[in-house]
């Protein structure tokens, strides 16, 4: 085995970074454990929005002015990063929406609304999010095509075994898979779905929103055909996500959003559509949002995506371990080697709403719910978890106080 | 008094693990079932009357601390009153009960059996529907 030489990460020299930590709750520095949600911003993202704002701001692409220039100029700097990023091949391929949702909509209306009919199928997972779930499952309805989930195992892994049994006589026309499950952290193996999706001449459409903070993606290698990312997740502004897509398949599809920008020429009766990526980018970009994001995507490309994917292995590993102890905790999922860093769990006898307040008057926060996994839960036969995620700026001692604040709950209710 | 204490306060965990008018009742004159899908809380009151005045009640459900020790509590605010009175009877009157800080998300919790009974009083009696929850769109009653 190669062993390469990894930068290891200085989470205090990162934490240093983060302005959220700047102020207290009761006397304490908030542990912040739900990064799977939305993580916390560093200065540098900040300060970055703050500067196009300040110095380079007006409406982009058609103005002939030099600030208008700038403010170009910066948009598709920000482009160019997520290219670099998702290792595209053209930067006319990374088109900025507004978060992962808004790009698998995206695609299942430009595409799948014209592709698919009666005897296709799209086949989810039963870890899918609700994001890349509830579109394919409305679109399939809408066009007739079939609609089935393929499941997972006791670890919460999915059954690979089952494809061609779950694909049945139906002509598999789109596999949708996340990258990595945001309830369970399982890292699916999307390569070998994407394999058998391409020999049935199907489409893959990756929902990254909970790989990419985590691990170097490159769409080169992965299989995908789409993919789905939230800049919110992984250090930028809420307000910008990316949908990457094959050029080619791209320049076939129609358009999602109408309205300015997104024209060629707009006559009385018809009008033609602009040129990648600016078909799909109807109305005003989110632009400091972009600029935004593309600070994030330097900030991290600073720490190193190998650090940051070795550090939340050891968080994981140590907070699986530590809940392992606790015979009253029942955690859901793969071993650490597997997972990102996500943990669900459930506390025996209390409510995840219960134990999320609880740990919240210790300053730790969670999420407690369904993760807007609805069809995960009930295969997992519970309505709600509590769930722990981490990221590059989590420490071990706030894994201790996430389980020392497990402890009282289990007091408050003895 | 910490907010941590108030908000588990005895009297509240007391309702949570021994709740009161547990249990649905037999041969009720209403029933009605309300889900928060948020957080998967569940309550089924039933409800026997006297003439128009609640009798008894009784529930059953899953769910958080706050949403089932206030569905007890409710129990033993409304028995004995007019279903007319309970069906206008504004949501305050069961916070003050409860006595703790709610945030915008606990209150769903906390209101959830107090408008299953609402709607079981207007399905046996032709009450008023509760108007309780102008912004939580997330409660299913039925």
């Amino acid at each position: 085995m190669a062993v390469t030489a990894t930068q290891k990460l200085d989470v205090e020299r990162i934490r240093a970074d983060f302005p959220y930590l700047e102020q207290l709750q009761d006397g304490k520095q908030v542990a912040f454990l739900d990064s799977a949600a939305s993580t916390q911003k560093p200065r540098q993202v900040l300060d970055a929005m703050t500067q196009f704002y300040e110095t380079s701001y007006a409406n982009v692409h058609r103005g002939v002015y030099r600030l208008a220039e700038r403010a170009t100029e910066e948009l598709e700097a920000a482009r160019e990063k997520v290219r670099a990023l998702l290792n595209a091949s053209s930067a006319r391929e990374v088109i900025f929406v507004r978060n992962a949702t808004e790009a698998i909509n995206a695609v299942a209306y430009s595409w799948g609304l014209n592709e698919l009919g009666p005897g296709d199928l799209v086949l989810v997972t039963e870890l899918e999010h609700h994001s890349n779930f509830v579109p394919w499952q409305y679109i399939a309805n809408r066009t007739g095509a079939s609609f089935r989930m393929l499941p997972l195992d006791e670890h919460g892994e999915l059954r690979m075994d089952l494809l061609d049994e779950v694909a049945g006589g139906d002509t598999v026309k789109v596999v949708a898979a996340g990258l990595t499950s945001n309830s369970l952290g399982t890292n699916n193996p999307v390569e070998q779905l994407a394999a058998w999706a391409h020999e049935r001449g199907a489409i893959v459409v990756g929902d990254a929103a909970q790989a990419a903070p985590h691990r170097a993606l490159d769409v080169q290698t992965l299989g995908c055909d789409f993919l789905a990312v939230s800049g919110h997740k992984m250090c930028g502004p809420s307000g910008a996500g990316v949908l990457w897509g094959r050029g080619e398949l791209l320049e076939q599809m129609e358009p999602f959003l109408l309205g300015g920008h997104m024209i060629r020429a707009v006559g009385d009766e018809e009008t033609t559509w602009g040129a990648l990526p600016h078909k799909f980018e109807a109305g005003t970009a989110p632009m400091a949002e972009a600029v935004g994001f593309g600070a994030a995507i330097d900030y991290l490309n600073g720490v190193g995506f190998d650090a940051i994917e070795q550090h939340e292995h050891q968080l994981v590993a140590y907070a699986l371990d530590a809940l392992g102890e606790l015979p009253w905790v029942t955690t859901y999922g793969p071993p650490a080697g597997r997972r990102a860093g996500i943990i669900s769990f459930n506390v025996d006898e209390i409510h995840p709403h219960d134990v999320a307040q609880i740990l919240d008057m210790d300053a730790v926060a969670i999420r407690a719910g369904h993760h807007c996994c609805q069809p995960l839960m009930r295969k997992l036969g519970v309505v709600a978890t509590n769930r722990a995620s981490f990221y590059l700026y989590t420490t071990i001692e706030e894994i201790d106080r996430l389980v020392a604040g497990l402890h009282r709950a289990r007091q408050v209710f003895a | 008094m910490t907010e941590f204490d108030q908000l588990y306060r005895e009297v509240i965990l007391d309702h949570y693990k021994n709740p009161r008018g547990h249990g649905l009742l037999d041969a009720p004159d209403g029933v009605a079932e309300g889900q928060n899908p948020l957080c998967g809380d569940e309550i089924t009151v039933s409800v026997r009357f006297d003439g128009d005045v609640i009798a008894d009640v009784g529930f059953e459900g899953r769910g958080c601390a706050i949403s089932q020790a206030a569905t007890s509590m409710l129990t033993e605010l409304v028995v004995g009153r007019n279903a007319d009175e309970v069906a206008r009877m504004p949501k305050e009157e069961l916070l003050e009960e409860i006595g703790i800080p709610l945030s915008p998300v606990r209150l769903k919790c906390a209101i959830l059996g107090f408008g299953t009974l609402k709607v079981a009083l207007h399905k046996s009696k032709g009450t008023p529907l509760p108007d309780e929850w102008d912004t939580g769109d997330d409660l299913t009653i039925t």
